[in-house]
């Protein structure tokens, strides 16, 4: 590391003011802050600094999603191998899933991570590390067929259109991946939805080729409950893409077919736990989506005239990307409500509507990417009204006096 | 039996360095500089030229816009220097300081006799009118301002504090004068507030004064939060504020008919060899307590003050106006620690979750551990912000300078102090007391 340093000192003057390369002072501070602590010390105010700063608070939430990603890893290799009916072992099956996956991640993060150096190059700002969760976050919304150049294209879209220009990180209305999730959903819709997407059946590198087995589907969950020309839900079984029916450890675990990251509660309960213990992820927000989602649930049961409508609350928090979302969408702390009572409102009506929009509108099996998209828009009118109620109480204890 | 109130927002960050309750003695300097800057508020006119004599009590400068508030040399001696910055602007002004001290007589006065307005005077007069500032704005009170009433805090929260109750043994009568003084200067109430801890009699006892308790962490000791829980302050209305300690000084001048500005100091920090208490004058050189005192080897930090709120000072810097607390840290500028987002040391200290916990004395540098981003993570500020505001919307209405905003958010409760455990905590690395303090003077401008 000392001989690092001494090379970072020795090439540094370069880049600072009057220096041949500063046009490149972002990319050297971003690479020098990433190995080491600056050494910048406080210059007005206090003197001392809590040792968290944007990077650890980054690489928390990464940490939190690696659960949900290796099991996602595994359970794209399983959904392959069960269709193709080749027997393989576990260790197998998760490489086919890295193979499958790493590209994805790799293309996600080169185009945002080369956006966000040349946006802050441009504007002579430090690189800021928001995207670091985006790129993870991005590849893990979609199904695992979607093209690289499509991720190349929305990856782009996301940041420059729903982050930069409203100033970058810190300022953006939207979720970064929601809005590169909405963009291909909106755009290339046969690529984002149907039966056809949700499980890689060619092989992948050469990898795990093989004939699709007869009486494969490969719909997921919440597609088949909202195609199913079953009338109730005690007449419905969710199935495997063998035709198994799906049991409840299976849906527990993530094993069916769905988005990389989303599938497995237990793993995204895991990440929750990360989140809430180190004070990064809103436990109130978590929270408040499920009380919404299953209050909202509860009440579609009571009126239910179909089997989605029947469907119990348990089946909506474990299938598709409700926890998901919950857990690392929602919480995202820019776009989300920043007052403490506002959370509680913009969890619960994120809950609410998306079992809303899943049970009533066919055409978008997964609710969540929307209600969130559409709290975010939502969130600051939240916090505008729990913050006047502090206003409102101000005002009148000027009146009460007087 | 006294009203209590609990704080429970608020942080005590785990310090090395608290100091002994041991008086060491008296510290006295050849030169004693005073810097006007520590009034914040108040263009200085200078009253004395180099090579004048002055006696302690003697009005080294005055107010350009209230021209009734003196400001008094804490020694007799002859000004040897005005040291000016950029336009002239005086940085401090030199005196040589006699061996034996020289006294201005203002006549040992009886304050229960006096009048309100002979009591406003003669503190004006004595040129120590600055121990009282006011809110809205932080500043020096302008004295033709009727408080609404006067709140006196009794104790210091903050980091490595000095202990009021130690501090206030033997000035029990001073703090006691200068309480009924107070009393006389408002048509309200004067509000002491003491910590559950304490057990100074002086504070417990003290008459003339709603006495009200405070228990739980920093912030709790600052006067604003205490005016927050007590009695807000609302648009339009102004409140006094001092610590104790000032409040002994102002009744020092009422009980020995001179101005004696000294102050028992503490001496603090990771890096300070033998910590203590002191006893000195304002704008007394400090080199001489530092002198193979404190670490040696690496870069350390001054501060006249406590860490959050103090004065960087050079280290032949002096004891700021204001300041019962010195405090020496590590600078840090010399330390290149590797992959500290992935760190597991047990150096490093958070209030958060995102390190390991350990129950122990951290010993923090003077780095900022971060870069500065857009405010990002919510509900950081709200955890170590005890008071009925939301100080996330305040800064940004302070930022945007949206005057109605600010107002309706209390901009007129707050001083930048109360920010400082908000920029302890902040994950952005925001200035945030410097945000704050550039917002008051904005509005200051734009009001008056």
């Amino acid at each position: 590391m000392k001989a690092l340093r001494k090379y970072l000192d020795k090439i540094k003057p370069n880049f600072e003011e009057g220096g041949k390369l500063h046009w490149l002072w972002s990319t050297y501070d971003a690479f020098e802050t990433f190995l080491f602590v600056p050494n910048r010390t406080s210059r007005s105010g206090v003197h001392i600094h809590d040792a968290r700063d944007s990077k650890r608070t980054m690489i928390i939430v990464i940490l939190a999603l690696i659960p949900a990603l290796l099991v996602g890893m595994y359970n794209i290799g399983l959904q392959h191998y069960t269709a193709v009916g080749i027997e393989a072992d576990i260790f197998t099956k998760f490489i086919y899933g890295l193979l499958a996956i790493l590209p994805q991640l790799i293309v996600s993060y080169v185009v945002g991570l080369g956006i966000e150096f040349a946006v802050a190059q441009f504007k002579k700002e430090e690189v800021a590390e928001g995207f670091l969760v985006s790129g993870i976050l991005i590849p893990m919304i979609l199904p695992v067929d979607t093209p690289l150049w499509m991720i190349a294209v929305a990856t782009a879209f996301a940041v420059i259109f729903a982050k930069e220009v409203f100033g970058g990180t810190g300022y953006n209305v939207f979720n970064v991946a929601l809005i590169a999730r909405a963009f291909l959903f909106f755009s290339y819709p046969s690529k984002m939805s149907g039966d056809q997407v949700w499980v890689r059946t060619r092989d992948t590198f050469g990898m795990g080729g093989g004939q699709i087995i007869d009486g494969y589907s490969g719909a997921t969950p919440l597609g088949q409950i909202n195609t199913t020309e079953v009338s109730s839900f005690s007449d419905f079984t969710f199935t495997g893409i063998t035709g198994e029916p799906l049991t409840f450890t299976d849906m527990f675990l993530g094993l069916y077919p769905g988005s990389i990251g989303e599938a497995s509660t237990l793993a995204i309960l895991i990440g929750a736990a990360i989140l809430i213990i180190t004070g990064i992820g809103s436990w109130k927000t978590m929270l408040s989506v499920f009380l919404g989602g299953t209050f909202t649930v509860l009440l579609l049961n009571v009126f239910a005239h179909n089997a989605y409508m029947e469907m119990p609350p348990m089946y909506h928090l474990l299938l598709g990307g409700f926890a998901f979302g919950a857990v690392f969408m929602a919480t995202d702390p820019v776009t989300s409500a920043r007052t403490e009572k506002g959370k509680w409102i913009y969890g619960f009506l994120i809950g609410l509507l998306a079992v809303t929009i899943r049970v009533f509108n066919p055409g978008y099996a997964e609710g969540m990417m929307l209600a969130i998209l559409f709290m975010n828009a939502f969130a600051p009118l939240i916090d505008f009204y729990v913050v006047d109620a502090n206003i409102k109480q101000r005002l009148k204890r000027v009146t009460n006096k007087a | 039996m006294a009203n209590l109130i609990n704080i429970k927002k608020g942080l005590q960050i785990p310090l090395l360095g608290a100091s002994e309750e041991v008086l060491r003695g008296k510290v006295t300097s050849e030169f004693v500089r005073i810097c006007p800057e520590d009034f914040h508020g108040i263009t200085p006119k200078l009253v004395v030229k180099v090579d004048d004599r002055v006696k302690a009590g003697n009005t080294l400068f005055y107010s350009k816009d209230h021209p009734e508030i003196f400001f008094a040399s804490p020694v007799s001696g002859v000004v040897t220097e005005v040291v000016r910055g950029e336009k002239r602007r005086i940085l401090n002004i030199v005196i040589k300081a006699d061996s034996e001290i020289e006294y201005e007589d203002f006549g040992i006065k009886n304050v229960s006799s006096l009048s309100s307005e002979e009591v406003k005077q003669s503190i004006l007069e004595a040129g120590i009118w600055f121990l009282i500032k006011q809110r809205p704005y932080d500043v020096v009170a302008v004295p033709g301002k009727q408080p609404r009433d006067i709140f006196v805090t009794g104790f210091d929260t903050a980091p490595l504090a000095p202990s009021y109750d130690f501090m206030l043994e033997g000035q029990e009568a001073d703090l006691q004068t200068g309480l009924d003084a107070l009393a006389k200067l408002t048509s309200g109430k004067v509000y002491l507030s003491i910590s559950t801890k304490t057990k100074s009699k002086a504070l417990r006892d003290a008459k003339n004064v709603v006495i009200t308790e405070f228990n739980g962490p920093h912030p709790a000791g600052n006067v604003g939060v205490q005016i927050n829980h007590i009695k807000p302050v609302n648009r339009g209305e102004v409140v006094w504020t001092l610590n104790a300690m000032d409040v002994a000084l102002i009744g020092r001048l009422f009980n020995r008919g001179r101005v004696d500005l000294t102050r028992t100091v503490t001496l603090c920090g990771s890096e300070v060899k033998q910590t203590g208490y002191y006893k000195m004058l304002i704008g007394t050189e400090l080199s001489s307590i530092f002198n193979g005192n404190v670490t040696e080897g690496i870069s350390l930090r001054y501060i006249s003050g406590n860490p959050l709120t103090g004065r960087k000072i050079a280290k032949d810097g002096v004891l700021r106006a204001y300041d019962s607390q010195v405090t020496v840290i590590p600078e840090g500028d010399d330390v290149h620690e590797a992959f500290g987002w992935a760190s597991l040391s047990p150096k490093r200290y958070s209030s958060g979750g995102t390190y390991l916990k350990f129950n122990k004395k951290y010993r923090l540098d003077a780095r900022l551990l971060g870069g500065p981003r857009a405010i990002i993570v919510s509900n950081e500020y709200d955890k170590v912000f005890p008071m009925d505001i939301f100080p996330e919307q305040l800064i940004k209405a302070t930022l945007a300078f949206n005057i109605d905003k600010m107002e309706q958010l209390g901009i007129y409760e707050v001083a930048p102090e109360d920010f400082a455990l908000c920029e302890f905590v902040d994950t952005s690395k925001l200035e945030i007391q410097r945000i704050i303090r550039t917002g008051l003077d904005l509005l200051r401008n734009e009001m008056e």
